[in-house]
């Protein structure tokens, strides 16, 4: 990948500046060597400031979709293009190694890069602080909850300071309360940070929660059916979820999610 | 940690708000401990008394046998306890004899299983590098495991003599399969998403192995030095009872004894070497405790 990644100061990059394109998918398949046609004509733009949602049902290939915008995998035919310095990825477990503590973890990725030793240390408080773990530092992983796991994760991200963020259903394995706290929390960064996100997830309500558009996937082989833009601002709070607005979002969401399944 | 008197309203308060903040109720998880400690302790007080009255019972048998079955001129094949302690132990030209070769044991099963570990580990390495190697490899590990060392003894003796060089190499023969296939499979035990997270970030080969494989193999890999640890020991001492010439180890004096009828000093020798297997395999316990045990649960293996 590129040159290391210089200091990041978690400093407002102002998510007014002009738009750039980080992700360009045009007709992009893939077809698994066993002939799994996981995808198929999915045209896909993300720019810095979009927050864009995938929701499909399991198996549809929206893990298979961000592991070709990764680079972790090849598209089988059509046009992937990324236009970031550097991406974050989120898994859906947390993926911290267990016998680092919170701090070394989020120190893992400024490492692999060859950020200097000051500058590692520096990103990763900056991040811990940004995620609410000040004061767990020095814990290993198995003394954390789920959900303090995929903060460490996300901070761990933070660090390299993305221009994209790839999330590949990062709360599924939360309870609902975890979840919607560290919605929240996702939608202060990305207004913070203006990186450009794709996010993979199932649930119709986080997509709508989190999202300036909302992509729904058919079944296998996964292609996208509908488009939804998210007229909500940035000043999104937990209570969004009882509007009516949200509510009719939602429905017209689930309503093409059904469609798609059939 | 605190008297469990100051941890239990702790808990009770915890609990009683622990709906509104997960934090909370997490730490309170902690303090909880002290009943568990209680029965823990409790625990540790039968898994020693338990053993004991074992050993009384057995002690206690062989008394029986010695001197209620045997006659006393075949007394020699199960001498008393105590005159273990009288006649080998408490004996200064026994112990003049054994000390040093319990000393030359202790060489080479240390240099037998230091030789192991690094070839082992190179070669499980190696393996897990490229499946291409591992296929390769794998089926000499595999034969090293099958075929009977002990046929092999003495071939190791017309090749390389009936010193201490072929007495380590028993013991290398015997040790290294349990390092290269518990390093191996602690290698390959690490999730591909963890992988992947290495491989986003263009980690090299080499950076994988030390900042993943490697740490993530270390429970496997110090299990796998405790069980050689202990054929370490079994390897010294029957390339020691074969090979016979040279100085003396505890196998050689097994064997002396035993064709001289020396009742007391041959039991004191295997106690000896029995301690020598229980030092090793206890000292490679600790060691991987002190190396993993921060981060892995143990227990884990037992269950
Ligand atoms: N390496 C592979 N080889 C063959 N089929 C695969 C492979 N990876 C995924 N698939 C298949 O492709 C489809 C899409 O997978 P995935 O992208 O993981 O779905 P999702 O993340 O939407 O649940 C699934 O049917 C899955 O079984
Ligand atoms: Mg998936």
């Amino acid at each position: 990948m590129s040159a290391p990644a210089p200091t990041a100061p978690p400093q407002r990059t102002g998510a007014a500046a002009a738009p750039t394109r980080v992700l360009r998918f045009r007709d992009v398949a893939k077809t698994f060597p066993d002939g799994t046609v996981a995808l198929e004509g999915v045209d896909l733009d993300v720019h810095r400031g979009d927050f864009v949602t995938v929701v499909g049902p399991s198996g549809c290939g929206k893990s298979t979709l961000l592991r070709i915008a990764s680079g972790l995998s090849p598209a089988s035919a059509g046009l992937s293009e990324v236009d970031a310095q550097r991406i974050g990825y989120v898994f859906q477990d947390a993926t911290l190694l267990p016998w680092r503590s919170v701090r070394k973890n989020v120190e893992l990725l400024a490492e692999l890069h060859g950020m200097s030793k000051t500058a590692t240390a520096q990103a990763a408080l900056d991040a811990i602080e940004l995620v609410g773990l000040r004061g767990h530092e020095k814990k290993l992983p198995r003394a954390l909850s789920g959900g303090m796991r995929m903060r460490a994760s996300l901070a761990r991200s933070l660090t390299l300071d993305p221009d994209l963020f790839l999330f590949d259903e990062p709360f599924g394995a939360l309870d609902e309360i975890t979840r919607e706290r560290l919605n929240d929390e996702l939608i202060r960064l990305f207004h913070a940070k203006g990186f450009g996100a794709l996010f993979i997830t199932h649930s119709v309500s986080e997509a709508v929660y989190l999202s300036t558009r909302v992509l729904v996937m058919s079944g296998r082989p996964g292609h996208i059916v509908d488009t939804f833009e998210v007229p909500f601002g940035a000043d999104r709070t937990p209570e969004l979820r009882f509007t009516p607005e949200f509510a009719a979002l939602a429905g017209k969401v689930s309503h093409a999610l059904r469609e798609g399944h059939s | 940690m605190s008297a469990p008197a100051d941890a239990r309203p702790a808990v009770e308060e915890a609990a009683v708000s622990a709906p509104t903040t997960t934090l909370a109720a997490e730490q309170a998880a902690t303090p909880g401990a002290p009943p568990v400690a209680a029965r823990r302790r409790g625990r540790r007080l039968t898994d020693l008394l338990l053993p004991l009255g074992v050993f009384a019972a057995l002690l206690g048998s062989w008394y029986a046998i010695t001197y209620l079955v045997l006659d006393e001129r075949r007394r020699f094949i199960l001498p008393a306890p105590h005159t273990i302690l009288t006649d080998a132990l408490f004996d200064q030209p026994t112990m003049d004899k054994l000390l040093p070769a319990l000393w030359r044991t202790v060489q080479v099963t240390f240099t037998g299983l230091a030789i192991a570990i690094v070839i082992g580990m190179v070669w499980a390495i190696a393996m897990s590098q490229a499946r291409s190697v591992e296929r390769a490899l794998f089926p000499y590990a595999v034969a090293l495991q099958c075929i009977p060392i002990l046929a092999l003894v003495p071939l190791i003796a017309f090749w390389f003599g009936y010193g201490f060089n072929s007495r380590v190499i028993v013991c290398v023969m015997i040790s290294l399969f349990p390092i290269v296939s518990n390093t191996l499979f602690g290698m390959q035990s690490v999730d591909r998403s963890m992988h992947e997270l290495f491989d986003l970030h263009s980690a090299s080969r080499l950076t994988k192995l030390r900042k993943l494989q490697l740490p993530a193999a270390m429970p496997a890999i110090f299990a796998g030095f405790r069980i050689s640890a202990g054929l370490s020991v079994v390897g010294a001492i029957v390339g020691d009872l074969f090979f016979k010439q040279g100085q003396a180890g505890l196998g050689i004096l097994l064997s002396n004894y035993s064709s001289r009828l020396q009742g007391p000093e041959l039991f004191l020798t295997i106690f000896v070497a029995a301690g020598l297997g229980f030092a090793v395999f206890a000292v490679f316990g600790w060691l991987g405790k002190v190396a993993v045990g921060r981060w892995y649960d143990q227990s884990r293996d037992a269950g």
